[in-house]
């Protein structure tokens, strides 16, 4: 059993309200739940939609087909009513939107319903959302009350007049559907809803702020700017129940080094931003390197260069993180594929940013950041929580103190200053082990040698294989990573009916996982395969590049998407199928 | 009590006649005469031969980059407020490269004490003009003289309300240590900008020219008034006042913070156990 919904308007219509509420009742019924949202880079007008899959399986991408559309402008009947399935039905008011002129056969089932006339009954215009919200729940024959407990939390502060009105709106957008539009019910089997076991709703961003949260962030600082705004803000939120510091900088110049600054004082710290923040930030990412200060960086890609398309979604910034920033240090970069991968290897980023004192990069995009899925719970006991730092007594006890010493491990004692009478001291310029200018070669060369030769082989040791999925001995194997991770499975889930096909994904990118010759790894998969396919949401394929570079291999095939839009599922499976029929 | 043997650093690597050293004479004796010990405090500095600074005496250091000592020193207050932060940097550093951070750091009310040597050139890049060079000085880029108008750092400051706007010069350290302990007794950002001839690269600004134009603010002087100072702080020219312009009793960002209000956030435990509970928002 599965559903699409799409409901689609202008920006300000609050098509965002009516898909998250949604996606909640759906997921507190315990159903699977998908949802993606498009949307343009302005606060009102446009076209914007934002999509539901529900089901009784889990699901991690988006399809083409839609079941229900829910039109609060006529655009999104006339560029969407050719995605509706042959079961499906478009739901809209005239009085709002005008008629939409028929598109002869293909024309989907429709209803007009006076949303706006029974809206303001109960109410205002506004209530429009809650009214649709209602009439989308008349059609799956659902019960109301878990609307009504939404409605409740979301109104409360404004009293109880406005959530009892909200309450009464849903209802009579519910029992339209059910005495107008006798044949547009949507049958949940009855054992999926026995099965009710309410379901945790996340996105990819909210999973990265919790997290840090989880990782024991102190400070955050960062310039807001899509699609990284989401975790300040969620940060922001949690500043009080956890003791965080979330500061707005003036420039992402200034966020970053105001990072640097509180790590530098003994707080875990983070810095978010966008490809552009970024390009600002990389000063502040070599600073990080030469004083080895721990950083966890969050790096939202959006599409093309420059502004590009802000609200959009593409997996171009992968090179320019792995190669940001002047001179040679080691770095570490991780892209999730999944919210559960996004909150896991935040955990992660922090744990080995202050091991190994170096910058972590959690790489994302639009599309995993504001994508909604489901899950029973999250493992907290899996999380790592370990402080790296020299404090107190254990910082007081030692004789000498050198910041910078060279060791074994190339991991010099990280010192929190004020908490000993040693001094802490650190620069930009190469220095001495205590942390003061040098130039001369031979100490240079030993810094070198600490700071990034001893340090990057204990890094790769930590570094986990890719995700393996599919049946053993694949035939075809299709490779990406970051986001595509959902539509790539569920591909495989598709094609594997008829196909010996396996999927690559890669969460854990740099320093790149070691094809190890020796051991039956990731690489012995791609090699035994007849054909392989890297998939990538970008024009020039730079994971495949990646995976040239640091083993040799190159892939059959490549399929990008660099429209500023996500793979959708039927797309990406033909554009396989297509390539493996030219085999 | 710490004694002047225990800020000893390393060999300065300034010119012989350096304005540096003046300064960094008036710092230590300052520090000494406040009680104040080398692991208490922290220097941030940016590049620029007054950012080799800490590393001739002893302290906590941050030697970042050029123009963004305030963001790390911002850093630094936010998370263990209970840390003196001073920012040096040069004119360059900190009134070029570094102006935005200047302008919000001010606005933050963060309590840094920043101390910008000032000698009106660039000296680590061997004698280009700086913002605060005079107009139509004729450098070896500036074949026809600087055309932009002199950055006025006291008016920046005064008009900003910056909580505390001073001048200083480095031919007077014991007026120097005066103005050091009011900008570190005081609450809230500081400014300390100090005059500071460049022997080899700035042939106008000599000591002689300096000392031939500076004088200290009258006693009666009220720095409290804002308008008032925003005159005194105009002054350039035949005559420069050196002293406290102007001080305001701004709250400082710290103190506004509800998170850090009782304990500063580095000595604020991690608690794991309410992760479990944050779960619960998303269902």
């Amino acid at each position: 059993m599965e559903y699409s919904i799409k409901i689609g308007g202008e920006a300000g219509q609050g098509i965002q309200t009516i898909g998250d509420t949604l996606a909640k009742v759906f997921s507190r019924f315990g159903y699977h739940v998908f949802t993606h949202q498009d949307y343009e880079s302005r606060v009102r007008g446009g076209h914007n939609f934002y999509q539901i899959r529900i089901a009784d399986h889990p699901v991690m991408t988006s399809r083409e087909k839609t079941d229900i559309i829910v039109a609060l402008d006529l655009d999104s009947i006339t560029l969407h009513e050719k995605e509706v399935s042959p079961r499906g039905i478009i739901l809209y008011d005239s009085s709002l939107i005008g008629q939409a002129p028929m598109s002869g056969e293909q024309a989907a089932a429709r209803l007009d319903m006076p949303l706006l006339e029974l809206a303001t009954k109960h109410g205002n215009k506004i209530m429009v959302n809650t009214v649709a919200t209602g009439a989308v729940m008349g059609i799956f024959r659902l019960d109301l009350q878990i609307l009504a407990q939404i409605l409740e939390t979301t109104f409360q502060k404004k009293g109880r007049e406005v959530v009892e009105s909200n309450i009464q709106a849903a209802l009579s957008g519910y029992n339209h559907v059910i005495t107008h539009c006798k044949t547009c019910a949507f049958p949940l089997e009855p054992e999926t809803a026995a099965a009710k076991q309410t379901m945790m709703l996340m996105s990819g961003i909210d999973a990265i702020g919790l997290g840090a949260l989880s990782s024991g962030c102190k400070f955050y600082a960062a310039y807001p700017m899509t699609p990284s705004t989401g975790i300040m803000n969620y940060l922001a939120g949690k500043e009080k129940e956890f003791g965080i510091v979330v500061e707005q900088a003036e420039d992402e110049i200034s966020a970053i080094n105001m990072a640097l600054g509180a790590s530098f004082a003994g707080v875990r710290s983070m810095t978010g931003t966008a490809g552009g923040g970024f390009a600002l930030m990389v000063e502040g990412l070599s600073l990080a390197g030469m004083t080895e200060t721990p950083l966890v960086i969050a790096l939202g890609q959006r599409a093309a260069p420059a502004t590009g398309l802000p609200t959009r979604t593409e997996q171009g910034d992968l090179l320019f993180a792995i190669h940001s920033a002047h001179g040679e240090f080691p770095r570490i970069v991780f892209a999730p594929g999944t919210p559960e991968q996004a909150f896991s290897l935040t955990n992660k980023a922090f744990d080995l940013a202050e091991k190994y004192q170096v910058s972590v990069f959690i790489i994302f995009d639009q599309y995993i950041a504001d994508t909604l899925w489901t899950y029973r719970t999250f493992d907290v006991n899996a999380v790592t929580w370990n402080d790296y730092r020299l404090r107190g007594e254990e910082f007081a006890r030692l004789n000498t103190y050198k910041r910078h010493a060279f060791t074994e491990t190339g991991v010099s004692p990280l010192g929190v200053p004020g908490e000993a009478r040693h001094v802490v001291v650190t620069d930009s310029d190469e220095h001495d082990e205590e942390g003061h200018i040098i130039e001369d070669a031979e100490t240079r060369n030993k810094m070198v040698q600490k700071r990034l030769m001893r340090k990057l082989p204990l890094i790769r040791c930590e570094i986990k294989e890719p995700l393996y999925y599919g049946g053993s001995d694949p035939r075809i194997v299709i490779a990406g990573w970051g986001s595509t991770y959902g539509v790539m499975k569920e591909a495989v889930d598709l094609l594997s009916k008829k196909e010996s096909i396996g999927l690559l994904h890669f969460s854990e990118l740099y320093p790149f996982p070691s094809p190890s010759p020796l051991a039956q790894n990731y690489f012995s998969t791609l090699k035994n395969a007849q054909f392989t396919i890297c998939i990538e949401n970008n024009a020039t394929g730079q994971f495949a590049r990646l995976m040239r570079a640091e083993t040799g291999f190159e892939f059959h095939e490549k399929i990008h998407k660099y429209d500023g839009r996500p793979f959708l599922l039927e797309e990406l499976a033909g554009e396989i199928n297509a390539r493996i029929g030219r085999l | 009590m710490p004694v002047l043997e225990d800020y000893k650093g390393q060999t300065p690597a300034w010119c012989p006649g350096c304005g540096n050293y003046s300064i960094l004479k008036a710092f230590k004796e300052t520090v000494v005469e406040l009680g104040i010990e080398p692991y208490q405090f922290t220097i941030v500095s940016g590049i620029g031969q007054a950012s080799k600074f800490p590393h001739y005496l002893k302290c906590n250091t941050f030697n970042g980059l050029h123009g963004r000592t305030l963001p790390v020193a911002t850093g630094i207050r936010l998370a263990n407020h209970e840390m003196l932060v001073f920012a040096v940097a040069g004119d360059g550093d900190c009134y070029g490269e570094g102006g935005n951070h200047l302008m919000h750091a001010m606005r933050r009310n963060i309590n840094v004490k920043l101390f910008v040597h000032d000698n009106q050139i660039y000296g680590l890049t061997k004698g280009q003009p700086s913002p605060t060079s005079l107009e139509g000085m004729v450098t070896k880029n500036h074949p026809f003289g600087v055309f932009s108008e002199q950055l006025n750092p006291m008016a920046l400051a005064v008009a900003l309300d910056c909580s505390f706007v001073a001048r200083g010069f480095a031919g007077d350290i014991e007026h120097l240590k005066e103005l050091m302990k009011a900008a570190i007794l005081h609450k809230g950002f500081s400014l300390l900008d100090i005059l500071q001839p460049c022997v080899t690269f700035n042939k106008i600004n000599t000591y002689e020219w300096y000392k031939k134009r500076v004088y200290k603010i009258e006693p009666e002087y009220s720095p409290d008034d804002r308008i008032n100072a925003f005159r005194r702080a105009l002054e350039w020219g035949d005559r420069i006042p050196l002293g406290v312009v102007y001080r305001n009793k701004r709250q400082i960002l710290e103190e506004r913070i509800p998170v850090i209000r009782d304990m500063p956030l580095v000595k604020q435990q991690f608690d794991a156990s309410k992760i479990e509970d944050t779960l619960r928002d998303f269902s």
